[in-house]
Protein backbone atom coordinates (compact mmCIF):
# COMPACT_ATOMS: atom_id res chain seq x y z
CA UNK A 1 0.00 0.00 0.00
CA UNK A 2 1.13 3.12 -1.00
CA UNK A 3 0.08 6.53 0.23
CA UNK A 4 -2.06 8.27 -2.54
CA UNK A 5 -1.81 11.10 -4.57
CA UNK A 6 -2.92 14.83 -3.10
CA UNK A 7 -5.82 14.78 -5.98
CA UNK A 8 -9.25 15.72 -5.80
CA UNK A 9 -10.42 12.76 -5.03
CA UNK A 10 -7.76 12.32 -1.93
CA UNK A 11 -9.62 16.15 -1.25
CA UNK A 12 -12.99 15.08 -1.32
CA UNK A 13 -12.14 11.92 0.28
CA UNK A 14 -11.24 13.62 3.41
CA UNK A 15 -13.91 15.74 3.41
CA UNK A 16 -16.30 12.82 3.20
CA UNK A 17 -14.49 11.19 6.54
CA UNK A 18 -14.62 14.22 8.31
CA UNK A 19 -18.85 15.03 7.12
CA UNK A 20 -19.33 11.51 8.62
CA UNK A 21 -17.47 12.60 12.03
CA UNK A 22 -19.58 15.70 12.07
CA UNK A 23 -22.76 14.07 11.43
CA UNK A 24 -22.27 10.89 14.19
CA UNK A 25 -21.28 13.99 16.89
CA UNK A 26 -24.38 15.42 15.84
CA UNK A 27 -26.73 12.52 15.79
CA UNK A 28 -25.52 11.50 19.20
CA UNK A 29 -25.69 14.34 20.71
CA UNK A 30 -27.90 16.81 19.49
CA UNK A 31 -31.67 17.40 21.29
CA UNK A 32 -34.58 17.37 19.23
CA UNK A 33 -35.66 15.09 16.51
CA UNK A 34 -35.37 17.46 13.79
CA UNK A 35 -31.57 18.09 14.62
CA UNK A 36 -30.98 14.70 15.11
CA UNK A 37 -32.66 13.78 11.41
CA UNK A 38 -30.54 17.00 9.58
CA UNK A 39 -27.02 15.69 11.45
CA UNK A 40 -27.78 12.03 10.33
CA UNK A 41 -27.99 13.44 6.50
CA UNK A 42 -24.84 15.11 6.85
CA UNK A 43 -23.97 11.94 7.88
CA UNK A 44 -25.46 10.21 4.57
CA UNK A 45 -23.76 13.30 2.08
CA UNK A 46 -20.47 12.12 3.57
CA UNK A 47 -20.73 8.55 2.71
CA UNK A 48 -21.98 9.18 -0.30
CA UNK A 49 -19.14 11.03 -1.57
CA UNK A 50 -16.98 8.56 -0.16
CA UNK A 51 -18.59 6.34 -2.83
CA UNK A 52 -18.13 9.01 -5.15
CA UNK A 53 -14.26 8.77 -4.30
CA UNK A 54 -14.20 5.21 -4.96
CA UNK A 55 -15.88 5.77 -8.23
CA UNK A 56 -13.56 8.61 -9.02
CA UNK A 57 -10.57 6.09 -8.52
CA UNK A 58 -12.12 3.37 -10.06
CA UNK A 59 -12.19 5.44 -13.55
CA UNK A 60 -11.39 3.44 -16.49
CA UNK A 61 -12.32 2.25 -19.84
CA UNK A 62 -13.37 5.69 -21.20
CA UNK A 63 -15.34 6.83 -18.11
CA UNK A 64 -14.75 9.41 -15.77
CA UNK A 65 -15.56 7.29 -13.07
CA UNK A 66 -17.03 3.74 -11.96
CA UNK A 67 -20.54 3.58 -12.97
CA UNK A 68 -21.49 1.05 -10.73
CA UNK A 69 -20.83 3.14 -7.65
CA UNK A 70 -22.27 6.18 -8.68
CA UNK A 71 -25.91 5.02 -9.72
CA UNK A 72 -25.65 2.87 -5.74
CA UNK A 73 -25.21 6.43 -4.61
CA UNK A 74 -28.07 7.19 -6.77
CA UNK A 75 -30.83 4.85 -5.46
CA UNK A 76 -29.05 5.80 -1.69
CA UNK A 77 -29.86 9.20 -2.14
CA UNK A 78 -33.71 8.54 -3.45
CA UNK A 79 -33.84 6.48 -0.40
CA UNK A 80 -32.46 8.95 1.92
CA UNK A 81 -34.93 11.20 1.16
CA UNK A 82 -38.05 8.92 1.53
CA UNK A 83 -36.76 7.96 4.83
CA UNK A 84 -35.81 11.63 5.65
CA UNK A 85 -39.60 12.52 3.76
CA UNK A 86 -41.22 9.90 6.68
CA UNK A 87 -39.14 11.08 10.03
CA UNK A 88 -40.20 14.57 9.35
CA UNK A 89 -44.44 13.69 9.01
CA UNK A 90 -43.51 11.36 12.16
CA UNK A 91 -41.89 14.35 13.97
CA UNK A 92 -44.60 16.64 12.89
CA UNK A 93 -47.38 14.38 14.16
CA UNK A 94 -45.64 13.94 17.58
CA UNK A 95 -45.28 17.78 17.84
CA UNK A 96 -49.23 17.86 17.01
CA UNK A 97 -50.09 15.10 19.69
CA UNK A 98 -47.90 16.52 22.34
CA UNK A 99 -47.65 19.93 21.83
CA UNK A 100 -45.77 20.44 25.24
CA UNK A 101 -42.77 18.51 25.09
CA UNK A 102 -41.37 18.16 21.31
CA UNK A 103 -37.94 17.61 22.48
CA UNK A 104 -35.95 14.51 21.70
CA UNK A 105 -33.98 14.85 23.82
CA UNK A 106 -33.30 11.69 26.53
CA UNK A 107 -36.34 11.82 28.92
CA UNK B 1 -2.78 23.59 -9.70
CA UNK B 2 -5.57 25.81 -9.91
CA UNK B 3 -8.00 22.97 -9.54
CA UNK B 4 -7.19 21.72 -6.20
CA UNK B 5 -7.53 25.14 -4.66
CA UNK B 6 -11.07 24.77 -5.79
CA UNK B 7 -11.38 21.45 -4.50
CA UNK B 8 -9.89 22.74 -1.07
CA UNK B 9 -12.06 25.96 -1.12
CA UNK B 10 -14.93 23.87 -1.94
CA UNK B 11 -14.33 21.31 0.47
CA UNK B 12 -13.45 23.60 3.47
CA UNK B 13 -17.12 25.57 2.35
CA UNK B 14 -18.83 21.97 2.88
CA UNK B 15 -17.42 21.45 6.29
CA UNK B 16 -18.01 24.92 7.50
CA UNK B 17 -21.48 24.99 6.41
CA UNK B 18 -21.95 21.20 7.78
CA UNK B 19 -20.48 22.59 11.32
CA UNK B 20 -22.63 25.73 11.30
CA UNK B 21 -25.42 23.30 10.56
CA UNK B 22 -24.78 21.32 13.51
CA UNK B 23 -24.00 24.32 16.13
CA UNK B 24 -27.30 26.51 14.55
CA UNK B 25 -28.83 28.04 17.49
CA UNK B 26 -32.46 27.51 16.46
CA UNK B 27 -34.04 24.57 14.04
CA UNK B 28 -35.13 26.64 11.37
CA UNK B 29 -31.44 28.20 10.89
CA UNK B 30 -30.15 24.76 10.86
CA UNK B 31 -32.84 23.92 7.89
CA UNK B 32 -31.52 26.73 5.88
CA UNK B 33 -27.82 25.15 6.69
CA UNK B 34 -28.64 22.10 5.35
CA UNK B 35 -29.89 23.19 1.94
CA UNK B 36 -27.12 24.84 1.42
CA UNK B 37 -24.83 22.04 2.31
CA UNK B 38 -26.83 20.25 -0.49
CA UNK B 39 -25.86 22.48 -2.83
CA UNK B 40 -22.20 22.65 -1.80
CA UNK B 41 -22.34 19.08 -1.82
CA UNK B 42 -23.60 19.25 -5.60
CA UNK B 43 -20.79 21.36 -6.50
CA UNK B 44 -18.02 18.57 -5.20
CA UNK B 45 -20.20 15.98 -7.25
CA UNK B 46 -19.10 17.77 -10.77
CA UNK B 47 -16.01 18.32 -9.75
CA UNK B 48 -15.39 14.49 -8.96
CA UNK B 49 -16.94 14.28 -12.50
CA UNK B 50 -20.07 12.53 -11.26
CA UNK B 51 -22.88 14.18 -12.95
CA UNK B 52 -25.47 12.26 -12.74
CA UNK B 53 -25.09 11.85 -9.05
CA UNK B 54 -24.90 15.90 -9.14
CA UNK B 55 -28.47 16.42 -10.48
CA UNK B 56 -29.91 13.96 -7.94
CA UNK B 57 -28.06 15.35 -4.89
CA UNK B 58 -29.47 18.88 -6.26
CA UNK B 59 -32.86 17.96 -6.84
CA UNK B 60 -33.54 15.23 -4.44
CA UNK B 61 -30.74 15.67 -1.66
CA UNK B 62 -30.83 19.02 -1.00
CA UNK B 63 -34.24 20.78 -3.98
CA UNK B 64 -36.94 18.35 -2.05
CA UNK B 65 -35.58 17.54 0.93
CA UNK B 66 -35.26 21.29 1.73
CA UNK B 67 -38.71 21.87 1.51
CA UNK B 68 -39.90 19.54 3.42
CA UNK B 69 -37.60 20.22 6.04
CA UNK B 70 -38.52 24.36 5.42
CA UNK B 71 -42.10 22.77 6.22
CA UNK B 72 -41.15 20.75 9.25
CA UNK B 73 -39.18 23.62 10.33
CA UNK B 74 -41.94 26.02 10.30
CA UNK B 75 -43.75 23.93 12.52
CA UNK B 76 -42.20 21.58 15.00
CA UNK B 77 -41.73 23.76 18.14
CA UNK B 78 -38.15 24.20 18.32
CA UNK B 79 -36.67 21.96 21.02
CA UNK B 80 -35.11 23.38 24.42
CA UNK B 81 -31.69 24.07 24.63
CA UNK B 82 -30.90 20.90 26.41
CA UNK B 83 -26.80 21.50 26.49
CA UNK B 84 -25.28 17.73 27.31
CA UNK B 85 -22.79 17.39 29.90
CA UNK B 86 -18.81 18.69 28.62
CA UNK B 87 -17.87 14.61 29.42
CA UNK B 88 -20.66 13.32 26.88
CA UNK B 89 -19.68 16.57 24.61
CA UNK B 90 -15.79 14.89 24.89
CA UNK B 91 -16.20 11.22 24.68
CA UNK B 92 -18.61 11.84 22.18
CA UNK B 93 -16.21 14.32 20.15
CA UNK B 94 -13.39 12.02 20.37
CA UNK B 95 -15.21 8.47 19.08
CA UNK B 96 -16.98 10.19 16.13
CA UNK B 97 -13.25 11.77 15.49
CA UNK B 98 -11.48 8.66 15.97
CA UNK B 99 -14.49 7.12 13.06
CA UNK B 100 -13.36 10.40 10.85
CA UNK B 101 -9.99 9.28 11.24
CA UNK B 102 -10.47 5.92 10.27
CA UNK B 103 -12.32 7.25 7.11
CA UNK B 104 -9.57 8.96 5.95
CA UNK B 105 -6.64 6.16 6.79
CA UNK B 106 -8.88 4.49 3.86
CA UNK B 107 -8.70 7.67 1.86
CA UNK B 108 -4.84 7.96 2.48
CA UNK B 109 -4.03 4.10 2.14
CA UNK B 110 -6.33 3.19 -0.97
CA UNK B 111 -5.82 -0.83 -2.63
CA UNK B 112 -3.90 -0.81 -5.85
CA UNK B 113 -5.15 -1.24 -8.22
CA UNK B 114 -8.54 0.55 -7.19
CA UNK B 115 -11.42 -1.87 -7.20
CA UNK B 116 -13.24 -1.17 -10.58
CA UNK B 117 -16.49 -2.42 -12.51
CA UNK B 118 -15.61 0.24 -15.54
CA UNK B 119 -14.50 -2.10 -17.72
CA UNK B 120 -17.39 -4.55 -17.20
CA UNK B 121 -19.83 -2.61 -17.60
CA UNK B 122 -18.01 -0.66 -21.04
CA UNK B 123 -18.42 -4.37 -22.53
CA UNK B 124 -21.73 -5.00 -21.97
CA UNK B 125 -22.89 -1.87 -22.24
CA UNK B 126 -24.04 -2.04 -25.84
CA UNK B 127 -26.10 -4.79 -25.18
CA UNK B 128 -28.72 -2.28 -23.33
CA UNK B 129 -28.75 -0.04 -26.22
CA UNK B 130 -27.91 2.98 -23.72
CA UNK B 131 -24.95 5.65 -24.22
CA UNK B 132 -25.30 6.71 -20.61
CA UNK B 133 -23.12 3.90 -18.36
CA UNK B 134 -25.46 4.35 -15.23
CA UNK B 135 -28.43 4.39 -16.69
CA UNK B 136 -26.87 1.17 -18.33
CA UNK B 137 -26.32 -0.05 -14.42
CA UNK B 138 -29.80 1.33 -13.25
CA UNK B 139 -31.88 -0.32 -15.89
CA UNK B 140 -30.00 -3.58 -17.05
CA UNK B 141 -27.32 -4.43 -14.38
CA UNK B 142 -29.15 -3.37 -11.16
CA UNK B 143 -32.53 -3.43 -12.31
CA UNK B 144 -33.83 -5.33 -9.62
CA UNK B 145 -32.18 -2.13 -7.07
CA UNK B 146 -34.07 0.05 -9.16
CA UNK B 147 -37.55 -1.83 -8.91
CA UNK B 148 -37.26 -2.09 -5.40
CA UNK B 149 -36.26 1.80 -5.11
CA UNK B 150 -39.43 2.51 -7.02
CA UNK B 151 -41.43 0.39 -4.46
CA UNK B 152 -39.59 2.23 -1.33
CA UNK B 153 -40.67 5.33 -2.44
CA UNK B 154 -44.51 4.49 -3.09
CA UNK B 155 -44.23 2.79 0.85
CA UNK B 156 -42.69 6.00 2.10
CA UNK B 157 -45.29 8.12 0.50
CA UNK B 158 -48.33 5.25 1.98
CA UNK B 159 -46.44 5.96 5.52
CA UNK B 160 -46.76 9.62 5.03
CA UNK B 161 -50.17 9.46 4.12
CA UNK B 162 -50.30 7.11 7.29
CA UNK B 163 -49.80 9.57 9.76
CA UNK B 164 -52.47 12.13 8.68
CA UNK B 165 -55.72 11.89 11.03
CA UNK B 166 -58.02 9.31 10.64
CA UNK B 167 -60.76 11.68 9.78
CA UNK B 168 -58.71 13.18 6.81
CA UNK B 169 -58.21 9.71 5.26
CA UNK B 170 -58.34 10.04 1.12
CA UNK B 171 -58.69 13.52 1.70
CA UNK B 172 -56.37 16.43 0.52
CA UNK B 173 -52.92 17.13 1.68
CA UNK B 174 -52.07 20.34 2.57
CA UNK B 175 -54.20 23.44 3.80
CA UNK B 176 -57.10 24.55 1.40
CA UNK B 177 -56.25 26.40 -1.55
CA UNK B 178 -56.08 30.11 -1.69
CA UNK B 179 -57.77 32.02 -4.19
CA UNK B 180 -54.84 33.07 -7.10
CA UNK B 181 -54.11 36.50 -6.82
CA UNK B 182 -51.67 38.53 -8.80
CA UNK B 183 -48.73 38.33 -6.79
CA UNK B 184 -44.82 37.39 -7.32
CA UNK B 185 -45.63 33.64 -7.06
CA UNK B 186 -48.49 32.97 -9.39
CA UNK B 187 -47.06 34.46 -11.84
CA UNK B 188 -43.67 32.93 -11.56
CA UNK B 189 -45.48 30.06 -11.49
CA UNK B 190 -47.03 30.55 -14.77
CA UNK B 191 -43.88 31.65 -16.60
CA UNK B 192 -41.96 28.93 -14.66
CA UNK B 193 -44.08 25.58 -14.96
CA UNK B 194 -44.06 25.10 -18.47
CA UNK B 195 -40.77 25.62 -18.93
CA UNK B 196 -39.84 23.30 -15.74
CA UNK B 197 -42.31 20.43 -17.30
CA UNK B 198 -40.55 20.47 -21.08
CA UNK B 199 -36.44 20.54 -19.11
CA UNK B 200 -37.92 17.77 -16.77
CA UNK B 201 -38.98 15.77 -19.28
CA UNK B 202 -35.76 16.66 -21.47
CA UNK B 203 -33.56 15.15 -18.72
CA UNK B 204 -35.46 12.16 -18.37
CA UNK B 205 -35.05 11.53 -22.37
CA UNK B 206 -31.56 12.66 -22.66
CA UNK B 207 -30.51 10.61 -19.29
CA UNK B 208 -30.15 7.34 -22.33
CA UNK B 209 -27.39 8.96 -23.79
CA UNK B 210 -26.00 11.81 -21.31
CA UNK B 211 -26.39 12.49 -17.80
CA UNK B 212 -30.04 12.69 -16.37
CA UNK B 213 -32.96 9.93 -16.00
CA UNK B 214 -36.21 9.41 -14.68
CA UNK B 215 -35.36 10.50 -10.61
CA UNK B 216 -34.16 13.14 -11.65
CA UNK B 217 -36.72 14.27 -14.26
CA UNK B 218 -39.40 12.87 -12.27
CA UNK B 219 -38.20 15.43 -8.97
CA UNK B 220 -37.79 18.42 -11.66
CA UNK B 221 -41.81 17.68 -12.77
CA UNK B 222 -42.53 17.04 -9.18
CA UNK B 223 -41.04 20.29 -8.32
CA UNK B 224 -43.15 22.17 -10.92
CA UNK B 225 -46.47 20.85 -9.29
CA UNK B 226 -45.30 21.98 -6.12
CA UNK B 227 -44.43 25.43 -7.32
CA UNK B 228 -48.04 25.34 -8.79
CA UNK B 229 -49.54 24.10 -5.83
CA UNK B 230 -47.80 26.57 -3.74
CA UNK B 231 -49.26 29.93 -5.86
CA UNK B 232 -52.91 28.60 -5.33
CA UNK B 233 -53.05 27.67 -9.32
CA UNK B 234 -53.65 23.93 -8.61
CA UNK B 235 -55.22 21.79 -5.93
CA UNK B 236 -53.62 18.95 -4.66
CA UNK B 237 -55.53 15.53 -5.69
CA UNK B 238 -57.74 13.70 -3.17
CA UNK B 239 -56.09 11.21 -2.21
CA UNK B 240 -58.35 8.61 -2.10
CA UNK B 241 -59.20 8.93 -6.08
CA UNK B 242 -59.02 5.67 -8.33
CA UNK B 243 -57.23 7.57 -11.11
CA UNK B 244 -54.50 8.59 -9.13
CA UNK B 245 -53.75 5.06 -7.41
CA UNK B 246 -53.44 3.72 -10.89
CA UNK B 247 -51.13 6.68 -11.33
CA UNK B 248 -49.05 6.13 -9.12
CA UNK B 249 -49.19 2.46 -9.29
CA UNK B 250 -48.55 2.10 -13.07
CA UNK B 251 -44.49 2.58 -12.98
CA UNK B 252 -44.38 -0.49 -10.49
CA UNK B 253 -46.50 -2.40 -12.21
CA UNK B 254 -45.34 -1.58 -15.27
CA UNK B 255 -41.34 -2.93 -14.49
CA UNK B 256 -42.91 -5.91 -12.71
CA UNK B 257 -44.94 -6.72 -15.57
CA UNK B 258 -41.79 -6.71 -18.19
CA UNK B 259 -39.46 -7.61 -15.63
CA UNK B 260 -41.97 -11.43 -15.47
CA UNK B 261 -42.27 -11.49 -18.71
CA UNK B 262 -38.37 -11.56 -18.87
CA UNK B 263 -39.06 -15.04 -17.29
CA UNK B 264 -39.77 -16.78 -20.20
CA UNK B 265 -38.62 -14.66 -23.01
CA UNK B 266 -35.39 -13.94 -21.80
CA UNK B 267 -34.37 -16.41 -19.10
CA UNK B 268 -34.62 -14.45 -16.17
CA UNK B 269 -36.98 -12.01 -13.80
CA UNK B 270 -36.33 -8.55 -15.36
CA UNK B 271 -34.27 -9.68 -18.20
CA UNK B 272 -34.57 -8.09 -21.50
CA UNK B 273 -35.21 -10.36 -24.27
CA UNK B 274 -32.37 -9.53 -27.11
CA UNK B 275 -32.84 -6.84 -29.10
CA UNK B 276 -35.86 -5.47 -27.44
CA UNK B 277 -33.44 -3.49 -24.47
CA UNK B 278 -33.52 -0.22 -25.70
CA UNK B 279 -37.73 -0.31 -26.24
CA UNK B 280 -38.51 -1.78 -23.16
CA UNK B 281 -36.04 0.09 -21.12
CA UNK B 282 -37.99 2.88 -22.62
CA UNK B 283 -41.23 2.00 -21.69
CA UNK B 284 -40.11 1.30 -18.37
CA UNK B 285 -38.73 4.76 -17.99
CA UNK B 286 -41.63 6.45 -19.34
CA UNK B 287 -44.01 4.72 -17.37
CA UNK B 288 -41.96 5.19 -13.94
CA UNK B 289 -41.45 8.65 -14.79
CA UNK B 290 -45.34 9.83 -14.48
CA UNK B 291 -45.64 7.41 -11.30
CA UNK B 292 -42.43 8.55 -9.93
CA UNK B 293 -43.29 12.61 -9.98
CA UNK B 294 -46.72 12.00 -8.76
CA UNK B 295 -45.24 10.22 -5.96
CA UNK B 296 -42.61 12.60 -5.22
CA UNK B 297 -45.16 15.76 -5.46
CA UNK B 298 -47.84 13.84 -3.20
CA UNK B 299 -44.63 12.80 -0.61
CA UNK B 300 -43.63 16.60 -0.83
CA UNK B 301 -47.24 18.02 -0.29
CA UNK B 302 -47.48 15.95 3.28
CA UNK B 303 -50.21 13.80 5.12
CA UNK B 304 -53.75 14.64 4.33
CA UNK B 305 -54.98 17.71 6.28
CA UNK B 306 -58.79 18.14 4.70
CA UNK B 307 -61.35 15.41 5.21
CA UNK B 308 -62.68 14.59 2.05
Amino acid sequence: MSLAPLDAATLYGLMGAILVGLGLYGVVLLGGFLRRLLAFNLLGGGVFILFGVVARRGAGAGFGGDPVPQALVITGIVVAFCATALAITLIERLTEEDGDDPSGGGS
Amino acid sequence: MMGLVLDGGIALLTIGIAAWTIRAGDDFAAVVGFVAYGLVLTLAWTRLGAYDVALTEAAIGGGATGVILMRAGARVKPAPAARASRRARIIVGALSAAVAAGLSAIVLLPPQPAPSLALEVREHLASTGLGNPIGGVLMAYRAADTFLETVVVLLALFGVWSLGRDAHWGGRPGPALRPAEGGALPLFARVLVPAGIVIGIYIVWVGADAPGGKFQGATLLAAMAILAGMAGLVQAPATAGRRLRWLLAAGPIVFVGIGLAGIPLAGAFLAYPPGFEKPLILVIEVALTVSLAAMLALIVAGPTERAP
